[in-house]
């Protein structure tokens, strides 16, 4: 193919690329931009010119060593729920634009760990960049015709447009806004659109290898397995081997958190949470399907090619040796699709991080208090600019003058290194609120000076004067400081080692500074909101804890040189309403300093913003225990108005139910007295009568007739009767609730006691012209009182007299077994029982109005004794009335041995 | 002229007792067993006293005399409340009401006559 042919069809796909953004950020807020399938797809910016070409040059010269670099994110994913949505929570809250800024936030604002992060960062991911350059450049001189060409300038250098072209896209897209916290729709789309091509030309390129150059994946298997050193590839090689897996596992683990443009993707750019859900299986799935070639694609480029030195191209050579054109430019497309996502992606995370830590904090703050608004902005956005284009140039030129001598994988494997040295400062801080900034700054440095003297430096020197003293003998010719055999330790890859001693130092430090140092009251307070951040969102702008003085309107010229007067006014309006504050309030106080903090963050980076406030405010050093204090008295107040509030529902609910008691007491209080009020006259009728006739008899002067003389002695009899009666149910009724009463228990056959109390009422029931019913025939023996029982059913048969109409009564008595029990039932068709006295039917000394009879006969206690009776019997009693008329009483009695 | 009483009680024993009493004394006695009867009774006649207990089915004895204060007709005869309930404060709304007399159980039958004997005269 012409190059000429080639970069015409890179003009036309970056033109589409353009049109894709150009058409997300019109519609940002459509679903199609704005769904888990994108934010997946766009996490999928790990998988880079590395990933496309590097894991089939892995996989061709030491077999499945390019799985490890994939499980570290797949172990990773599950993990997101719990550690990437803390990530997010607090950065959406903070309006943190970077990692730099995460980890400066984290340790209180720290300017110069922000500032050291980004330095770390561009140390890392510039190679890395220029490696991404290489592959693209490779790969067009593969494609085309002039094989031999090699650039003589800058300017007849193709990658040096297509680096030029890549920083005007990010600057273009990147930079739409000054707040770097805000969403950048069209390069996360224009990435997730690369992703899909380039595991679909990927998926293209391993079908074709396997089933069309070769017989399917048996095939190449079976030809493979006849070369020598076979096994090699596909099977561990003992300690050093496992130890690179495990190592490499826990670099890309910590990579896709750490990655700049990991961070950028997965935490800036997440617009909803839940995305996190569908995420966690849908990336790991994109991985899979983007390593099942790999090997087949290695494998049989060993077999057709067999050139260990250009093993990465494989995938693009194959299709060219077999003559087919149109396959090999869709690979060159599938590839640069991931250069340009990787750098994208990479040179606005850093831009971001080099202006809003690096450049604005160390040099221009003063200038923009000068400074309107307007023009601020465009100072920030052109400092971002030329960040972008700055660190495109400066990938350009690592490109031409180093990355010649080193292979993507290893240079790759540098910047994992170098970025894993943010690890202990951002995995531990995120959950030992210990961490101090002192620690951190340490624990990196330190970290950073051990891979450059394994790793760093060793590889620089090796790569430019091929072998040195220093790497083989160590340095000062002393052994134990050979770079790649530090302390005798000689059983580890070359980065492996490095990794394992880098870490080891940083951890250490980090640790022990932790212990032995305590960071500023700004910086503890910041680690208790990152540890705790689950509450945080509770505690909100009352957790910066801030004292000092400072006037409303200075903290409004701050804000207004940055975000204009409108937005600015909006955004105090919206304060000052959301904490019930007078619109006019004159003097700030924390929460205001933290929501201003929080407004700048954005736009100018945490550091930054902390030193702007603070310029303007007049802030008190707050003791380390006041911080404390307050912290402790933030998240004891939200816990005291939840147990203040459980506390008054239990008091609410408990005095519902004193007010229920007290309601029963009067209740019972009344039925009390009323029952006294019966007692007594119940007591005193009988009394009277016997008095009353008495006196006339005692007067009498005998002219009284003898049949009057006898029937005034019989109603003294009567009444005399009727008082014992009533004072033996007292006194029984008493008896029987207090337990001073034993049951005389014996086995009785229920029908028989039925028919005697039947038999006792029968000539009553008569009189009245009421029906007595009592048709079962059944036998059931059970242990009971026959007294007490035979008291009850006479007790509930002549009740039923009493309420049922001469004449027309029936009264029915039935038994039946009832699950364990003898269910007894006693109805009539009487007037029934009003329904509000249900309730009380059974309390002592009730009497139902509804006689018919004139006059009440009964003491008021007989039903009450009845329930007693039943009580002690262990059975139930209780009434219901019929649904057509009358009652009917029921009681059980348990079948005990 | 013969005087006339009404009894009005729901326990047959006691109501014997005085009926026989009134009628030695040459009354012209009515019986009623409640607050109903007793006014089905006072609808007809205007006897020149009544005996009333207190605590009655249906219609008590406070309502009866409501009842009796209530007609133009009855407002010469005499109510004694002859009763059980012997609290003052019991007392004191059935005198409230407009009762002559509050007499309570057990009674003596000589008071009873002496009571009534000196509300006639």
């Amino acid at each position: 193919m012409s190059n000429y042919f080639i970069i015409g069809i890179i003009i036309i796909y970056l033109a589409l690329l353009f049109f894709i953004a150009f058409i997300a950020e019109k519609h940002a807020k459509s679903k199609w931009v704005n769904n888990s399938v994108v934010y997946t797809l766009s996490l999928a910016v790990f998988c880079t010119a590395w990933t496309y070409y590097g894991s089939v040059g892995i996989a061709a010269n030491s077999g499945i060593d390019f799985l490890p670099i994939y499980l570290g994110p797949v172990i990773a994913a599950p993990l997101w729920i719990v550690i990437l949505r803390k990530i997010i929570r607090i950065s959406k809250q903070h309006k943190i634009s970077s990692i730099a800024d995460f980890i400066s936030l984290r340790y209180g604002n720290n300017r110069f760990l922000g500032a050291l992060v980004t330095v770390l960062c561009l140390l890392g991911i510039v190679p890395y960049i220029s490696l991404q350059l290489k592959a693209v450049s490779e790969t067009f001189q593969i494609l085309s015709l002039e094989n031999n060409y090699v650039a003589t300038s800058i300017f007849d250098d193709s990658t040096f447009y297509i680096a030029v072209l890549l920083a005007v896209f990010a600057a273009f897209f990147g930079t739409q806004t000054t707040d770097a916290s805000e969403k950048h729709k069209g390069i996360v789309v224009s990435v997730a659109f690369e992703s899909v091509l380039k595991l679909v030309f990927f998926l293209v390129i391993g079908v074709y290898v396997t089933y069309f150059l070769f017989d399917g994946t048996s095939d190449i298997f079976d030809k493979m397995s006849q070369t020598e050193n076979f096994k090699s590839l596909y099977s561990f090689n003992g300690f050093e081997n496992g130890f690179s897996w495990l190592y490499t596992i826990l670099l890309s683990f910590m990579a896709i958190f750490l990655l700049p443009r990991q961070f950028q993707i997965s935490v800036v750019e997440n617009v909803r949470e839940k995305h996190l859900k569908q995420a966690i299986w849908m990336f790991p799935l994109y991985l899979l399907l983007f390593n099942v070639f790999v090997i087949y694609i290695a494998w049989a480029g060993n077999l057709s090619i067999g050139n260990p030195d250009v093993a990465e191209y494989y995938a693009l050579l194959l299709p060219l040796q077999n003559g087919n054109n149109f396959l090999a430019l869709l690979v060159f497309l599938g590839g640069f699709s991931a250069v340009i996502s990787m750098v994208v992606v990479s040179t606005l995370a850093l831009s971001t991080m080099v202006s809003n830590n690096l450049i604005i904090p160390y040099g221009f703050l003063d200038k923009f208090l000068l400074n309107h608004p307007e023009r601020n902005a465009r100072y920030i956005k052109n400092i971002r600019r030329i960040s972008i284009f700055f660190i495109i140039i400066l990938a350009y030129v690592f490109y031409v003058n180093l990355s010649f001598y080193s292979s993507l994988y290893s240079i790759g494997l540098i910047a994992f290194v170098i970025i894993s040295q943010l690890a202990p400062s951002f995995f531990i801080g995120l959950f030992w609120n210990r961490g101090s900034s002192k620690a951190a700054i340490i624990g990196i440095l330190a970290g950073l000076a051990v891979s450059f003297y394994t790793l760093i430096i060793p590889l620089s020197i090796e790569a430019v004067a091929g072998s040195s003293f220093f790497v083989n003998e160590g340095l000062f010719g002393l052994s134990h400081l050979k770079p790649h055999a530090f302390l005798g330790v000689d059983y580890l890859s070359v980065p492996a080692h490095a990794f394992f001693w880098s870490m080891l130092v940083n951890v250490f430090c980090y640790l022990v500074l932790s212990l032995t140092s305590k960071g500023n009251y700004r910086e503890r307070n910041y680690a208790e909101m990152f540890v705790d951040s689950r509450n945080y969102s509770k505690l909100q702008d009352n957790a910066l804890v801030w004292k000092g003085e400072a006037y409303v309107t200075d903290i409004k010229n701050v804000l207004q040189k940055f975000l204009g007067d409108e937005r600015t006014e909006r955004a105090l309006r919206l304060f000052f309403t959301k904490y019930d504050l007078p619109q006019d309030t004159q003097m700030a106080d924390a929460r205001l300093i933290n929501f201003s903090e929080k407004l700048l963050t954005g736009s100018i980076g945490s550091a930054s913003a902390k030193i702007l406030i603070a310029s303007v405010v007049k802030e008190e050093e707050v003791s380390l225990v006041e911080v404390l204090k307050i912290l402790e008295e933030s998240k004891e107040t939200i816990a005291n108005n939840k147990l203040l509030k459980d506390k008054s529902t239990e008091l609410l609910l408990i005095s519902n139910q004193l007010k229920f008691a007290n309601q029963e007491l009067v209740q019972k209080d009344q039925q009390k007295d009323e029952f006294l009020d019966t007692v007594a006259h119940e007591l005193k009728t009988p009394i009277t009568g016997i008095r009353a006739a008495t006196e006339v008899l005692l007067d009498d002067d005998d002219d009284m007739p003898k049949e009057l003389r006898q029937r005034f002695l019989e109603n003294m009899l009567n009444d005399s009767d009727r008082l014992s009666r009533l004072i033996h149910n007292i006194l029984d009724f008493e008896k029987l609730s207090t337990g001073r009463s034993d049951l005389n228990l014996g086995r009785h056959n229920i029908r028989e006691t039925i028919e005697k109390a039947s038999d006792s009422l029968t000539q009553l029931a008569a009189n009245k012209n009421i029906k007595l019913w009592s048709t079962n025939k059944s036998d059931y023996y059970l242990k009971y009182d026959e007294d007490r029982i035979l008291q009850v059913l006479t007790n509930l048969i002549s009740n039923a007299l009493k309420f049922t109409e001469p004449g027309k009564g029936n009264i029915y008595v039935q038994y039946k077994y009832d699950n364990g029990y003898l269910e007894v039932q006693v109805s009539d068709n009487g007037k029934g029982i009003p329904t509000e006295d249900l309730p009380y039917v059974f309390d002592k000394f009730y009497q139902s109005k509804n006689q018919n009879i004139k006059k009440p006969q009964g003491s008021g206690l007989g039903l009450a004794i009845s329930k007693q009776i039943i009580d002690n019997h262990g059975g139930k009693i209780w009434i219901e009335n019929n649904a057509k008329s009358g009652a009917t009483f029921s009681f059980t009695l348990p079948f005990v041995k | 002229m013969k005087k006339s009483i009404l009894i009005v009680d729901d326990e047959p024993n006691i109501v014997m007792t005085l009926e026989y009493t009134f009628k030695k004394l040459d009354f012209e006695v009515f019986i009623a067993r409640d607050g109903s009867e007793a006014i089905q009774i006072l609808d007809t006649y205007t006897p020149d006293a009544v005996l009333l207990d207190i605590m009655m089915p249906n219609i008590d004895g406070y309502q009866t005399l409501e009842y009796i204060k209530s007609k133009d007709n009855l407002s010469h005869t005499k109510v004694i409340f002859l009763t059980a309930k012997n609290r003052a404060s019991d007392m004191e709304k059935g005198l409230a009401l407009g009762a002559d007399k509050y007499l309570t159980k057990p009674f003596s039958v000589k008071r009873v006559v002496a009571e009534i004997q000196e509300l006639l005269q």
